[in-house]
């Protein structure tokens, strides 16, 4: 039987945590806002480019010299898996979503007999990764949207990995990312990005709807070529930039319903603890009156 | 034909800058400045680093500085996709000269061909935006 002094030492570290946690909540629901108004803020610019290569990619349709971006090399021999994570822990399944996923597309595509390579972005898919599948690692980015996250970074991961593509490093490109749904609800998610494969329907529909029943009498200033050769390197950025979004809210979403269920648990162990304190405090009290008592009758 | 408009619209990959109609919208095309009117042609072009103006009357109400991008045209719209855009009144020459000091350092430390080249075309653009303030 634990003694009362320890009890309370017990419940002391518990109330402690629980202030901790709670907190982390706290933080975690104003990042999430804020995530969820950049994304918010982002959506246009992802739309209109949606819609522009959408009508683009209608009127180049069946000519031959297309963009390997856009119709791909030919091969789906190596593979590039991009596992978006985040930088630090606490925030439930997040992380193991994703690697799970990651590992588990790249034991079937190895199986195949392709090769994979895997590029992190976040520190923490990094150090789950290195396992079992440092090999296969051709980069690492971690402190992404540290403060706040810039066009800058999906900037430079897309342009590592048009750089890669360009060099014929890899002929398929797919991104693992956590699909923000709703706080509670995260979405693992493999998006295609080369070749350029529209992510939902959705934007199709839409391109059909804004252009592309148009896209044939558009002219174009320079030549389609040319502005599909400018514009799909940006849509990948674009498409990252979105990954990098979804994940980043969702990362926020996960941690504050993990350090919510946390501060939960932290209360339910608090007043169980409290309970056997008591209880233990009223036994002695007792233990000590029966002691009295029973001197008393002896006399 | 006064009272049409063109529905103008600028954004940026982080925001949308600017929605509203307007008379008349100047884009600086990869192939020369062209003006957009109501029921212009449909045209899709690149956007060199220039300003935009936007008329309003016979006066320009708005002057937008962009570093690249893409513009669709339709009869109706006007969409500037814009890598970066700042209205001209808000450029702060001090904050740019200052910035454009230190990329020329860094052009200086550059160590591989593509970081230089990086680097100096962002000098570019900021010279792009001292002129046009």
């Amino acid at each position: 039987m634990a003694s009362l002094k320890d009890l309370r030492n017990r419940i002391a570290s518990v109330k402690s945590t629980q202030k901790i946690t709670s907190a982390m909540k706290m933080v975690a629901a104003a990042k999430l806002r804020r995530a969820q108004e950049q994304a918010e803020a982002a959506r246009p610019y992802a739309e209109r480019m949606d819609r522009m290569l959408g009508s683009l990619a209608a009127s180049l349709q069946g000519r031959a010299g297309v963009s390997p971006m856009l119709a791909g090399t030919g091969d789906d021999n190596v593979h590039l898996l991009v596992a978006v994570t985040s930088d630090r822990g606490l925030c439930g399944g997040f992380n193991t979503g994703i690697v799970r996923r990651t590992r588990q597309m790249a034991a079937e595509l190895t199986d195949a007999g392709k090769t994979v390579k895997i590029l992190c972005v976040g520190r923490k898919g990094r150090d789950l990764l290195r396992r079992d599948w440092a090999d296969a690692i051709v980069g690492a980015y971690s402190d992404i949207g540290r403060r706040r996250l810039g066009f800058e970074d999906a900037d430079a991961i897309a342009g590592k990995i048009t750089e890669m593509f360009e060099a014929g490093e890899f002929d398929v490109c797919t991104m693992v990312y956590n699909r923000f749904k709703s706080v509670i609800s995260q979405v693992v998610t493999a998006q295609q990005l080369i070749p350029f494969a529209s992510p939902e329907s959705e934007a199709q529909d839409e391109a059909n709807d804004g252009g592309g029943a148009l896209a044939a009498i558009y002219s174009y200033e320079p030549d389609e070529a040319e502005i599909l050769a400018d514009l799909l390197p940006r849509n990948l950025a674009v498409q990252v930039f979105r990954g990098l979004l979804e994940s980043t809210a969702s990362e926020h979403g996960a941690r504050m319903t993990a350090m919510d269920n946390a501060t939960r648990n932290a209360g339910d162990m608090i007043a169980g603890l409290t309970l056997t304190y008591n209880r233990t405090r009223q036994a002695q009290i007792t233990k000590e009156l029966i002691e009295i008592i029973s001197g008393a009758e002896a006399l | 034909m006064a009272d049409e408009k063109v529905e103008f619209e600028l954004v940026s990959p982080e925001r949308l800058l600017s929605s509203e109609a307007v008379d008349m919208v100047v884009v600086p095309g990869a192939e020369g400045d062209f003006g957009v009117l109501p029921r212009h042609s449909l045209l899709i072009s690149a956007v060199r680093t220039g300003v935009i103006q936007v008329w309003n009357g016979n006066a320009v109400t708005d002057r937008i500085f962009v570093a690249g991008g893409f513009c669709e045209v339709t009869g109706e719209r006007c969409t500037v996709l814009a890598e970066e855009a700042v209205r001209v009144d808000d450029i702060d020459r001090g904050a740019v000269e200052a910035e454009l000091k230190n990329l020329r350092e860094d052009a200086a430390d550059a160590k591989s061909p593509e970081e230089r080249s990086a680097v100096e075309a962002r000098i570019a653009t900021r010279e792009a935006m001292l002129a046009a303030a």
